[in-house]
């Protein structure tokens, strides 16, 4: 993996354990105060914030002066989507994937797309269109109960 | 005339081996073969398609399409056309053009999609896979349903889930990367590609579709004799079972029904393998360059 790559990990981190889903995200300098340990400049967090923007990974909201970032979707989300990707799922077949075996039952798939669903109609912002466009809208009533759960399981961790 | 009967019988030829070969069961023992075969008679479809109506269009000059189609240029550039080669004729060669050309559109496209799909999901999995001590140089998503699979791609990454660490035995999960970095290391998702770049060409053609999973299905083979020939039939048969057996067979709106049945053949292949076919293997070899070389002479000549 790329420094790049650690540091934009790093950052995601951030936002997703330490900022509670209620707040309307954080500063450029509050992430970078969460990463006191690794001794970043402020610029380097602001590009890799931009860059993760440009990505469709964070949205940002301006307030003030300031630019507020919070994650587009939760870590959850990003594993549900990689995992219709891995077995095939997701409805393209265009990452082309070469896969030793599928194994999934219905129930299964229903949580992940569903861990999709929940996602996306929680937050009606633009997310990029390689994202779960179309796959969300094959969902039609989406079980919000396995993504409720893992919600309520971070914010028990946050605590 | 005879030009076009060449053509015509090129594409009859390609659609006769492909039953042949989609109904022959020596495949499965030597899987690298069957794969270039079907290779040979996808590109001699291409051309043929192609070279079909231009071949038609062109009878009048009595020449070999390569050459023909250098005269009908000269010809075009001085403003006289031959008796015998109208606006049917030039027609007919566009449309042997225009075939080439979606071929060639599809098959970027497709490249192009994959592409950027790969770097959507490797940015991915840089933000939430982690490295896990028990399987070196792969990645591990924390999910609990089971998949493997090779991202691939110039740096490709092998991914393996949470549900398939604990679903599999350390041999079997050693079998399992293996087979992952074949796929890998002999680019199969690009001999896959012109398969599924005529799929999208062509929805409607059953055929097409029937190829493109034979030849999926070829390429799973090959990779699990990579995988074999390193660690024995015995643990990649075993992963190929708890997989077949973890994903219960009641699944919704057919996903994964193809999915199944190829497990079953593959482990059933693991177990009664005999030598590869070589005089088979040969002599399908033979019937492949030949069908390919029948269109590209027709076209160099």
């Amino acid at each position: 993996m790329t420094r790049l790559g650690d540091l934009e990990r790093a950052v995601m981190d951030v936002l997703w354990d330490s900022v509670p889903a209620t707040s309307n995200g954080v500063t450029v300098r509050e992430v970078a105060d969460a990463l006191a340990g690794r001794e970043l400049a402020y610029t380097t967090v602001m590009t890799v914030l931009d860059r993760l923007a440009g990505k469709g990974m964070v949205q940002r909201e301006r307030e003030g002066r300031a630019w507020r970032y919070r994650a587009a979707a939760s870590r959850e989300a990003h594993i549900a989507q990689l995992m219709l990707d891995a077995l095939d799922l997701g409805g393209s077949r265009d990452a082309a994937l070469v896969r030793f075996a599928r194994s999934v039952t219905g129930t299964e798939a229903d949580v992940l797309r569903a861990a999709l669903g929940a996602e996306a109609g929680g937050s009606d912002t633009a997310t990029p269109a390689a994202d779960a466009g179309p796959l969300t809208q094959r969902v039609e009533n989406p079980t919000t109960e396995p993504a409720r759960r893992v919600r309520l399981a971070d914010e028990a961790a946050d605590r | 005339m005879a030009y076009a009967v060449h053509f015509g019988v090129s594409v009859l030829a390609c659609w006769l081996t492909a039953l042949v070969l989609a109904g022959s069961r020596w495949t499965w023992r030597s899987p690298r073969v069957a794969i270039l075969c079907w290779q040979a008679v996808g590109l001699a479809v291409g051309l043929s398609a192609m070279g079909l109506p231009i071949a038609l269009g062109l009878a009048a000059y009595d020449r070999p399409t390569g050459s023909a189609l250098w005269a009908l240029a000269t010809d075009l550039g001085h403003g006289t056309l031959p008796v015998g080669v109208g606006a049917i004729h030039l027609g007919l060669v566009g449309v042997g053009f225009g075939i080439g050309a979606v071929l060639l559109t599809t098959t970027v496209r497709s490249l192009h999609a994959a592409v950027r799909a790969q770097r959507r999901h490797r940015d991915l999995l840089t933000l939430v896979a982690r490295r896990d001590p028990t399987v070196p140089g792969a990645l591990v998503l924390d999910h609990p349903s089971a998949a493997a699979y090779c991202l691939p791609g110039v740096k490709p990454r092998v991914v393996v889930s949470a549900g398939t660490l604990d679903l599999l035995d350390r041999a079997e999960l050693a079998a399992v990367l293996t087979h992952e970095r074949a796929h890998a290391q002999e680019r199969h998702d690009l001999v896959l590609l012109p398969f599924t770049a005529l799929c999208r060409a062509l929805p409607w053609v059953r055929w097409v579709h029937d190829a493109h999973e034979r030849v999926a299905l070829l390429v799973e083979m090959r990779a699990d004799d990579k995988a074999r020939e390193l660690h024995a039939e015995a643990p990649l048969a075993g992963a190929l079972r708890r997989f077949a057996a973890a994903g219960t067979r009641i699944t919704p709106a057919g996903t994964l029904g193809m999915g199944d049945r190829d497990l079953d053949v593959r482990v059933q292949r693991l177990l009664e393998s005999g030598p590869p076919p070589r005089l088979i293997g040969a002599a399908a070899l033979g019937v492949a360059t030949t069908l390919a070389a029948i269109p590209i002479s027709l076209f160099l000549s």
